[in-house]
């Protein structure tokens, strides 16, 4: 196990190399100049070049690429260039928020998620199954703004149950978490419905019911556990991809995580952020995804990690 | 604005370039009150060496001074930390005289010694400062731009309360220039505290300080209580809170919750607010120093021939463009805005006329019309524009194919010469100071037309380069009015050269809740954006 954890671990540097050396180079080849946005709209030619000079982007792009690469050996993801603050700093700033959204909406997902997959594999082909089904068809494919909005509109404006948008409380938390666990459940609901129909026509489940056990014990005890497999491996992918930023819902109810430090940057072309956000977040999908494989073995002992 | 101006001129010790008659203060304003402000995006920096967007410029003003300011919702300057100043007979010399007894934020008192540091700094290429081209008429900024020099040669502290500064040219502007946030003064020991990080830490002399700042959530600035100007601000705290679409802020404003939605009025609900009494009686609306122009590349055919440049203005429709954008805007005639000194007001600008504009191009040798690209950046009302801009076109025979991208790739294409129309919305000139000056050299200047420059016309022409210098060179206040006349002769031979089409001037709309006091132009105050030392809660 430690030997597959350290083999894993060295792949996954060499993974996060590949995916500073390809963003870095996007944004080198970008046909935008970063010094442009920092120098606004009235510097001389002379100014540009000097703030240019100043970041080092007048260098060759292996040596800039070079000077990211070792100042990120030693932890050091370099300074913003317009606000000029530490990129660690401003992401740790809004990890916290980012972090707890995460948790609450996949524990949202997973809640409106698995409930709708098992009912549905259960009534397979019934009228629910279908509208469970339609249901997750529209809840992947709505558009986040006008969901977002919409529940903004109807809980908290029109009825006031909770803040409009921002950060802090527990009830501040509620209506971003639970748009995402809707927007979300329907991978989920889908992925468990398939999952649980497999596993329902398997022998052992025969088995368990010819023993006589209840339905109840059944699904939860027998079919659940098998089923739930392919949900683990995508909470490591859906981690990553919290972790790159929920853009839009998270500017709609105001919730200060990474995905609006990462949208701003984007915007003002401000490399070292948008670097940071990236390698954070693929440290992120890399880290789920281990985190997803060590935990299948508990789940299903026939598993074995090599 | 009128009334902002007393009737009985408080006739200061000594004159700007314009009148500087000060303001009367609100006789219903009173101390106190918290007010709460949002922003869909947090703050970048407040560093005034460094910021320069819409967002951080209003704030900048609420934490520092620079030795000139202005008189609250206008554009006429008023000495700020310098209590008085000279200027010698050949305009080179300026002599400022500052207040005794200013305090930064951190008790310590304000001193010549600071004003010098803070010209060094933002010209300092290590600093990284966007602004420091505006120093450049002062002497030995080449050596510093050079990094042969780490101070400015020009700028010498003569007692505690004296800095004179000498110009290598003169310069018309540079009491605008002492009056810009880069020029902003700043405490030395708290620049080096910050390390690096000033922009997070800022300490200046101004009516605010900073009292805390959450990253991605909230920045809260409270009262100056040892402020130098007497009695002001009225705020005792202002909390700006990032994070909110400016459709929810717009929500939250009804609810009461909220007192100015910092990202104005979303362009979708434009509409109903305007058509809401109660909501509309909340919208104060004024000038921009902005123009929204079509630039045409002179270099390259067909628009280096003047007869195409004035058949596309005189082909543009703009008040269809203006209800495009719901009227958030007027028809623009000439590169200049209206609010600005030096505007031609009797100058009617290019009839809109699509048969003329036909004949123009027979003329020209296209009586066939031709094609051509139009460059617009890609966000909301700008393609809308550019669709509206390719009609008129095709109206004349022009068929235009409609590049929409991203601002920098617009702005890139335009510096590179590559796009021989940029539509220049979203991107447009804002001016950095109230100065006719302001609006020529990096966007129609020789200057600006170099690669990478702002001159997406790459417009050059060198009689009115010379105009231009002599105009700026006119800098005893005594000649103002000549100094306007010469900038309004310049415009005027831009129009009869057409390198733009101006198509129109942006109107400025704050929201404020019912509870904000203070006069309307402090709300759209054409410096400061809200001018927050002078408002109030009612």
């Amino acid at each position: 196990m430690p030997a597959y954890i350290l083999r894993r671990l060295l792949q996954s540097g060499l993974i996060l190399l590949g995916v500073s050396f390809i963003t870095f180079f996007l944004l080198f080849v970008l046909p935008a100049d970063p010094v442009r946005q920092i120098a606004g709209r009235s510097a001389s030619a002379a100014t540009v070049e000097s703030i240019r000079h100043e970041l080092g982007l007048d260098q060759p792009f292996l040596v800039q690429f070079g000077h990211y690469i070792g100042g990120l050996v030693q932890g050091d993801l370099g300074r913003s260039y317009l606000q000029k603050s530490e990129v660690s700093v401003l992401i740790a700033s809004r990890l916290p928020a980012t972090l707890l959204l995460m948790v609450a909406a996949i524990f949202c997902e997973l809640v409106i998620g698995l409930a709708m997959g098992i009912v549905a594999a259960l009534r397979r082909d019934s009228f629910t199954d279908q509208a469970l089904m339609m249901t997750s068809f529209v809840t992947v494919s709505a558009p986040q703004f006008v969901v977002s909005l919409l529940m903004l509109y109807v809980f908290a404006v029109k009825l006031g149950w909770f803040p409009i948008g921002g950060y802090g409380t527990f009830r501040h938390l509620v209506l971003p978490a639970v748009t995402l666990g809707i927007l979300g459940s329907g991978w989920y609901s889908r992925m468990m419905r398939s999952s649980m129909i497999d596993v329902m026509r398997t022998d052992y489940i025969r088995t368990a019911r010819s023993k006589g056990l209840t339905r109840a014990r059944v699904v939860l005890g027998h079919a659940l556990p098998n089923a739930i497999l392919p949900i683990i491996a995508m909470i490591g992918i859906d981690i990553g991809v919290f972790m790159g930023g929920i853009v839009v819902v998270e500017s709609v109810f105001g919730w200060p995580g990474i995905g609006q430090l990462a949208w701003q940057a984007i915007q003002r072309i401000d490399i070292p952020i948008i670097m940071g956000v990236t390698l954070v977040s693929a440290v992120a999908i890399v880290l789920g995804n281990l985190l997803a494989d060590l935990i299948a073995p508990f789940i299903d002992p026939r598993i074995k990690l090599k | 604005m009128k009334k902002l101006l007393a009737s009985t001129a408080l006739m200061l010790a000594l004159c700007g370039p314009t009148l500087a008659q000060d303001y009367v203060p609100d006789p219903a304003a009173k101390q106190g009150g918290s007010i709460v402000m949002t922003y869909k995006d947090d703050v970048a920096t407040l560093d005034p060496a460094i910021g320069y967007d819409w967002q951080n410029w209003s704030m900048i003003r609420s934490l520092f001074d620079g030795l000139m300011d202005y008189v609250p919702g206008t554009t006429d300057l008023r000495p700020g930390l310098a209590e008085k100043y000279e200027i010698s007979e050949d305009g080179l010399t300026y002599t400022f005289h500052l207040r005794a007894g200013v305090k930064f934020h951190n008790g310590r008192e304000m001193t010549a010694d600071d004003v010098k540091y803070s010209l060094d700094r933002v010209t300092l290429p290590a600093t990284q400062s966007p602004g420091s081209g505006f120093f450049g008429s002062i002497k030995g900024y080449d050596a510093m731009v050079g990094g042969t020099a780490t101070s400015l040669e020009g700028v010498t502290v003569v007692d505690p309360l004296t800095v004179k500064i000498e110009l290598s040219r003169p310069d018309a502007t540079f009491l605008h220039v002492m009056a810009i946030n880069f020029s902003s003064v700043v405490p030395k020991e708290a620049v080096e505290a910050a390390n690096g990080d000033f922009g997070k830490m800022p300490v200046g002399t101004g009516a605010f300080k900073m009292k805390e700042w959450t990253l991605g959530q909230s920045l809260v600035f409270e009262r100056n209580t040892d402020y130098w100007r007497k009695g002001e601000p009225y705020l005792d705290q202002i909390t700006y809170e990032f994070g909110q679409e400016p459709i929810v802020a717009l929500l939250r404003l009804q609810n009461g919750e909220i007192d100015i939605p910092g990202d104005g009025i979303p362009p979708a609900k434009f509409t109903e607010v305007m058509g809401d009494p109660a909501q509309k009686a909340r919208v104060v609306t004024g000038d921009v120093l902005h123009t929204g122009y079509i630039t045409m590349n002179v270099t390259a055919a067909p628009f280096d021939k003047v007869e195409v440049r004035r058949a596309v203005n005189m082909a543009i429709n703009k008040t269809r463009i203006v209800q495009v954008v719901n009227n958030r805007a007027v028809p623009a005639t000439q590169p200049l805005p209206p609010a600005m000194p030096g505007y031609t007001k009797d100058y009617a600008g290019y009839p809109f006329d699509a048969e003329g504009a036909k004949k123009l191009l027979a003329d020209a040798g296209y009586p066939d019309g031709f094609e051509t690209d139009l460059y617009a950046m890609n966000t909301d009302p700008n393609p809308r524009i550019a669709q509206a801009i390719q009609q008129d076109l095709a109206a004349i025979g022009i068929k235009a194919n409609i590049q929409s991208l991203a601002q920098a790739n617009v702005i890139e294409a335009g510096g590179a010469g590559t796009a021989p129309m940029i539509w220049s919305g979203g991107m447009a000139w804002v001016a950095d100071f109230p100065d006719p000056s302001n609006f020529y050299g990096p966007i129609l200047g020789c200057a600006g037309a170099e690669a990478g420059g702002w001159n997406w016309s790459k417009y050059c022409n060198p009689e009115l380069d010379k105009a231009a210098v002599a105009a700026d060179s006119m800098s005893d206040p005594a000649k103002t009015a000549d100094r306007l006349k010469a900038w309004s002769d310049i415009y005027m031979k831009v129009m009869e050269d057409a390198p733009w089409a101006p198509v129109y001037n942006d109107q400025r709309f704050t929201m404020k809740s019912d509870r904000m006091g203070g006069a309307d132009a402090l709300f759209v105050d054409p410096i400061a954006t809200v001018n927050f030392d002078y408002v109030y809660v009612k």
